[in-house]
């Protein structure tokens, strides 16, 4: 496994592109830390959003992880060129002379796949707790430690969309069209849920199919946290509006998620295996 | 017996309704260097590609060394090139073969001195996109050597090559043949199999025609060029003379095949004693370009001859 990933690092280290693209990404989320100074205070009204209780343990861990998930699409690019440049180098064809076997090359990308997410969930889990020690009204230790739920669920969420870009990388080979195929397939799940939940008004027909659909079920595992700020929620009663939702991280999204994952991993090595290079 | 290094039993490749190989078996055996001469879409690259793990079969099988280990662990005991040399273009050449080191699982102390080998020491920081194709070509010899293979497998290796290039690919081939390493040389150029080889696979669409020494490809004993005044004489004699299968005959120069090994001083002796004396006399292989034209003539005159009947 360390050989593999060796070989994936060396691959990804010397390139420009993907150099920059990751250092992108890193540099983004320390800039989660960024909606901490945000700051209106023109008159009457005043709003600092670290006060609003964005970065309260455990709120954080919802909030953050969501935000830092929003930006998975830099290192989605980096995952496809990496899968898509050893088809346009022809280097796939000579790692394969050289000795790697089809199963070793699916599974050296998807090692990379792993450590990205890793890495990200890692980072992510430092930059909140910095941000959570600064500004949290709570810091006793055992509130800060929980709701870490939502860290798993960041993991996988990540590991699920990119197992699925290193899915269509090496099924269309080309960067440009892989990212645009991902995009045209999110267009037709999300078109496609409009309609079915637009006939279906008041039963959660819609939901409850395309939960099992690869871009809602990334999408279940984190739910969005706005709507569970306190002042959002102090307003939504004024306003006598039911919007109670259920935040939880469920065993089934990860479940359903990691299925794909496994299946996009699994078509990947059957795609190569079957073709001639 | 001799070590075998790769054996090929009965392999078939179909592409769509194109058999690109068929039913094609031969054996390499260790310290020889071998030839697949084919013309362009003969089906040696096809063949290369699937014991080298990146094209399917379609039936029959294959087997490295003594068939123990699998394709890919198999292939980390070969040097490989095929086609065009494919390398990070971003990475030097020092970082590719790193790399290629890596996959291998061999030290990276070779790389230096298979760098030396192919005359590109001095360029091993620079990235292998300012490369020419004659370098990249060379790269990829250093980097098939890396891991001192039992055989070292080139397709088409001067293609495209400038004619120094050329020279100097074929001078690493031989200096690398004369290790004592074995090596499996796919090409459509006649002189380059010539020049290289000890044995050779012809291949033509797909299909095997002949396989064996290379000086042994045509059971051939030679043919004398022969001029004289007394062309009639002469003639007469050769025909008569059961030393000689066939005569050709162009202009002044008579062409005469042999079927029994026979020396030229012998010939210049017997004709001398019967009175004719040659203004000219050459004895001559076949070089392999007309064996090979030959042996690939042959096979369509058969199959001509297959569908009249």
């Amino acid at each position: 496994m360390l050989r593999l990933l060796k070989i994936e690092f060396d691959k990804l280290r010397y390139n420009k592109a993907s150099r920059i693209l990751i250092l992108t990404y890193f540099i983004l989320l320390v800039l989660i830390a960024l909606f901490a100074v945000i700051k209106f205070d023109i008159g009457p009204v005043k709003f600092h959003l670290a006060e609003m209780g964005i970065f309260n343990f455990p709120y954080i861990w919802h909030f953050n992880t969501f935000v830092a998930g929003l930006l998975k699409f830099f290192l989605l690019l980096v995952i496809v060129s990496m899968v898509s440049n050893e088809y346009s180098n022809k280097t796939l064809k000579q790692n394969l002379i050289d000795g790697l076997s089809k199963k070793e090359f699916i599974l050296s990308k998807f090692y990379m796949v792993l450590a990205f997410s890793l890495i990200s969930t890692a980072f992510v889990f430092v930059v909140s707790l910095a941000l959570g020690y600064i500004y949290s009204s709570y810091t006793e230790f055992s509130i800060v430690f929980t709701d870490l739920e939502y860290l798993l669920a960041f993991f996988v969420k990540l590991v699920g969309f990119f197992s699925f870009g290193l899915f269509l990388g090496v099924l269309i080979k080309r960067s440009a069209f892989a990212v645009a195929t991902m995009v045209v397939l999110f267009l037709a799940e999300f078109i496609s849920w409009s309609i079915v939940s637009a006939y279906n008004r008041g039963t959660d027909l819609a939901d409850s199919i395309y939960q099992y659909m690869p871009f809602k079920s990334l999408w279940n595992l984190i739910d969005e946290p706005v709507s569970r700020l306190s002042a959002v929620q102090t307003l939504a009663n004024q306003i006598e509006e039911d919007i109670s939702y259920d935040y939880s991280v469920h065993w089934y999204e990860i479940t359903i998620v990691l299925g794909w994952s496994a299946l996009f991993i699994f078509l990947s090595y059957q795609l190569l295996k079957k073709r001639d290079l | 017996m001799e070590q075998s290094i790769l054996t090929i039993n009965n392999l078939t490749k179909k592409f769509g309704s194109l058999t690109a190989v068929k039913d094609l078996s031969f054996t390499i055996n260790k310290g020889n260097v071998y030839g697949i001469l084919g013309p362009n879409g003969s089906g040696k690259s096809t063949t290369l590609g699937i014991v080298l793990n990146v094209v399917n079969k379609t039936s029959g099988d294959f087997k490295w060394f003594n068939g123990n280990t699998s394709t890919h662990n198999a292939l980390k005991q070969v040097g490989a090139i095929i086609e065009r040399p494919n390398f990070y273009p971003y990475m030097t050449a020092e970082q590719n073969l790193k790399l290629v080191c890596r996959i291998k699982d061999v030290d990276h102390s070779k790389i230096d001195e298979k760098l030396e080998v192919v005359g590109l020491l001095d360029r091993k920081h620079h990235k292998f996109k300012t490369y020419s194709l004659g370098m990249k070509q060379r790269l990829a010899i250093a980097s098939a050597l890396l891991n001192d293979p039992e055989i070292l497998i080139l397709d088409e290796p001067t293609n495209g090559l400038d004619p120094q290039g050329i020279h100097q690919i074929r001078q690493i081939i031989k200096d690398i043949a004369a290790g004592g390493t074995t090596i499996l040389l796919a090409s459509h150029l006649l002189d380059e199999v010539e020049k290289v080889c000890s044995h050779v696979v012809v291949l033509r669409k797909g299909e095997k025609l002949y396989s064996g020494r290379v000086d042994e490809m045509i059971n051939s004993h030679g043919f004398f060029e022969l001029k004289t005044e007394k062309k009639k004489e002469l003639i007469s004699i050769l025909e008569s003379h059961s030393n000689f299968s066939n005569l050709k005959i162009e202009g002044e120069l008579i062409t005469a095949f042999l079927n029994e090994p026979m020396s030229a001083s012998d010939f210049n002796k017997m004709m001398f004693d019967k009175g004719i004396i040659l203004s000219h006399l050459v004895k001559r292989k076949e070089s392999l370009e007309e064996q090979f034209l030959q042996l690939t003539d042959e096979n369509e005159i058969n199959q001509e001859l297959g569908k009249l009947n």
